[in-house]
């Protein structure tokens, strides 16, 4: 067969902040480079982002890189490598006055400098008090961002190759990445991208759960893609949760319902918020919400004939208050929930919300996986940033606002490593393989060619619901094990997914087929990882890890201070040291996590 | 305006792989239960809501925007069943 093949200096998967920031460093170097997406650019998810950047940059009020440092390491559980912790927070408000320049409309103070906002878990004086470090644009934060850095990617003559589909990372013999496989949606056609240098910014994979706050394209292409050609998944076990997304649709309920005197109630009306948090009640932490809704789910007095969700009830405060107050939310529940909450309460679960592992990187946005010994050993011509990597930064779990900074950081440092590397190599490409193409050939053969197979919305469907009821919020040691095994089922099922569709051009059934068989990579790693990982730190907590003198909250130290890496090959599991050794400073030595 | 299969099959797409997972709720849903009733008008005017901006048409869905003309009206009504 024929396979076109495009020639680039620099290959991106994905176009969303990450991918991006980092197009916009390649180019403007004079490289040529692609950046391949599944949508529109400016339609990629970090256009949902509205809380904010968050940078020490002391406009409102005295802040140090350093105090963010310290509320990154404690927010990460100390399960963030504290170098490039200290990376990412130095390098904050340089890519900020940066995305300034390239003309993102932040909000401001009246002497003109960039407004900021106060936001969970950022504090002054290493951890004292809630510090102001969040930068907005109004409520459009993420939506601006990507529009600022399209603009300049287009003047920096970026090769866009929108409503392309990624498939397969190409390795040579050596192990290094030559490019990868993907699919113009338009034909259907397979082409080659031959690049010296692939970097993927492929975002998260949130849609493995039944409830994510992620929109239907965060299907871990990334993740995939990487798993199949042999390169780990790092901490997969760490995923952030929301308490009140709308049950079966996702999509957030914010804080302020609960603010504004909204109850949560089990199957029998109970205001069960009372026995877990008597005097915070409804408004406890959000992981403490989160856990208890899960208990109740779990022990039976769940809602709905699944008994899978709890209500939210407003149906005691005035129209007139939830007309004024709520309004954006009552729209969400009759569009969503199918319910006025005036006369009716809302179903709500734990919703996933954030993806804190990913594929392995240094700070500087090299994949980096285990060989003879050292931990750390760069693949040669693969990087990634964003959601799909982990640097790590985010440890355990993330703090708000985070994550549009890290992509805009790790963006900025894969884009400059991989210039410094390009420069460096010889003028031609290494040689593709011959069978560079074989393995995307042979996925969508099999699709084509199945017959008496399984339904993808079916399948997706049981991955979905085994993950929510067995990796959800809080874990339970019986379920993960049961979760195990049952997933594994579900991937065989994935092996066998039918499409009665085989048009060529624009075929969604395809696609989706194929994206699947990337949520399934994660959705393993997902389990296995949170079965392997016996103690409590961060978003993954555990029945059976519980809170003692010796280890606090479940936390252990001793055992578990370490990250988990998932090979494909095998189901099986391997452990790399945290890096607790910032670059410049000392330590933030361990401690319990309160606030 | 009848769209062709291809264009069909692309808009589909469009319409599945959203910025916001409130509008890919909204117009995967759409698509399956009402697409088929639209005329050719209100197909027109669909196809130009689905080439908004997502922050835009789900403005317009909930109401925080106001339609452009009575026709938009007419299909936004439509969405938000
Ligand atoms: C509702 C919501 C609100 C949030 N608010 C905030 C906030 O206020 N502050 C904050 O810091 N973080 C926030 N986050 C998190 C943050 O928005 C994301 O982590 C971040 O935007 C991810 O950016 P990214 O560049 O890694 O990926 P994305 O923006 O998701 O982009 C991924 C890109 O990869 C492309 N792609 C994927 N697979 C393929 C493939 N196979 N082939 C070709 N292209 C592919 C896609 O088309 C897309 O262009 C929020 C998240 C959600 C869900």
């Amino acid at each position: 067969m024929n396979i076109p093949v495009h020639k680039y200096d620099a290959v991106i998967v994905g176009a969303g902040g990450a991918g991006l920031r980092a197009a916009i460093q390649l180019s403007e170097a004079g490289l040529k480079t692609a950046v391949l997406s599944k949508v529109f650019p400016t339609r990629s998810h970090t256009v949902a982002a509205q809380g904010g950047v968050a940078a020490s940059l002391g406009n409102s009020e005295e802040d140090h890189w350093h105090w963010h440092m310290y509320d990154t390491v404690k927010g990460s559980d100390w399960l963030g490598d504290q170098d490039a912790i200290e990376f990412m927070c130095r390098k904050a408000n340089e890519v900020v006055v940066e995305l300034e320049h390239y003309g993102m409309p932040f909000d401001r103070l009246d002497n003109g400098k960039i407004y900021q906002r106060p936001f969970g878990g950022h504090m002054s004086n290493f951890g004292e008090r809630p510090v102001r470090r969040s930068c907005a644009a109004a409520d459009r934060t993420g939506h601006a961002m990507l529009h600022a850095m399209y603009q300049r990617n287009v003047k920096a003559n970026t090769q866009f190759f929108v409503e392309w589909m990624a498939l397969d990372l190409i390795r040579d013999v050596d192990g290094t990445v030559l490019g990868v496989t993907a699919m113009e949606m338009e034909t259907g056609e397979i082409h080659i991208f031959h690049a010296k240098a692939t970097l993927f910014a492929t975002g998260g994979a949130g849609r493995i759960f039944h409830s994510s706050t992620n929109a239907f394209i965060n299907t871990g292409d990334g993740l995939g893609m990487a798993a199949r050609a042999g390169i780990p998944l790092e901490d997969m076990e760490f995923w952030q949760f929301h308490p009140t997304g709308v049950a079966g649709a996702g999509v957030l309920i914010t804080e302020g319902v609960r603010g504004e005197g909204g109850i949560l109630r089990n199957s029998s009306g109970e205001r069960f918020m009372e026995r877990y948090a008597p005097n915070a009640k409804d408004l406890a932490s959000r992981d403490v919400v989160s856990r208890a809704m899960a208990t109740e789910i779990k022990e039976g007095r769940g809602c709905g004939p699944n008994k899978d969700y709890v209500l939210l009830d407003i149906t005691h405060l005035e129209p007139a208050t939830i007309m004024k107050r709520l309004p954006g939310i009552r729209e969400i529940a009759i569009q969503f929930a199918g319910v006025d909450p005036i006369k009716t309460p809302i179903p709500v679960v734990p919703t996933c919300h954030y993806q804190m592992g990913g594929i392995p990187t240094n700070y500087s946005g090299r994949v980096v996986i285990p060989q003879g010994g050292d931990y750390n050993v760069p693949v040669m011509g693969f990087y990634a940033a964003g959601e799909c990597a982990c640097a790590s930064v985010h440890g355990a779990n993330r703090l708000g606002t985070n994550s549009l900074l890290d992509l805009l950081v790790f963006g900025k440092s894969s884009g400059e490593t991989m210039v410094d590397d390009i420069k460096a190599m010889p003028a031609s490409h290494r040689e593709l393989p011959k069978d560079a193409a074989d393995l995307s050939l042979a996925r969508i053969a099999r699709l084509d060619g199945q017959k008496s197979g399984e339904n993808v919305h079916e399948v997706r469907l049981a991955m979905q619901r085994t993950m929510q009821g067995h990796a959800g919020v809080f874990r339970f040691k019986n379920l993960l094990a049961e979760g195990v095994e049952m997933i594994s089922q579900v991937e065989e099922r994935v092996k066998r997914t039918e499409i009665k569709d085989k048009s060529q051009v624009w075929n969604t059934a395809r696609t989706e087929a194929l994206e699947l068989e990337n949520l399934i990579e994660v959705a393993k790693a997902t389990m296995v990882s949170a079965n392997g990982r016996t103690e409590s730190r961060g978003a993954h907590v555990r029945d059976d890890a519980v809170d003692t003198p010796e280890h606090p909250d479940g936390r252990n130290d001793q055992e578990w201070l370490k990250h988990t890496l998932w090979f494909r090959d095998g189901n099986r599991l391997d452990y790399k040291p945290v890096n607790m050794k910032p670059l410049t400073v000392e330590t933030i030595a361990l401690k319990k996590r309160a606030y | 305006m009848s769209l062709t299969q291809e264009e069909l099959n692309r808009l589909r797409w469009r319409c599945v792989r959203r910025g916001l997972l409130e509008v890919d709720i909204t117009l995967e849903k759409f698509l399956d239960e009402k697409f088929s009733s639209l005329n050719d008008e209100q197909v027109q005017v669909f196809v130009e809501l689905a080439d908004m901006d997502d922050h835009e048409l789900w403005g317009l869905i909930n109401g925080t925007l106001e339609p452009a003309t009575p026709q938009e009206a007419e299909v936004l009504a439509m969405l938000r069943k």
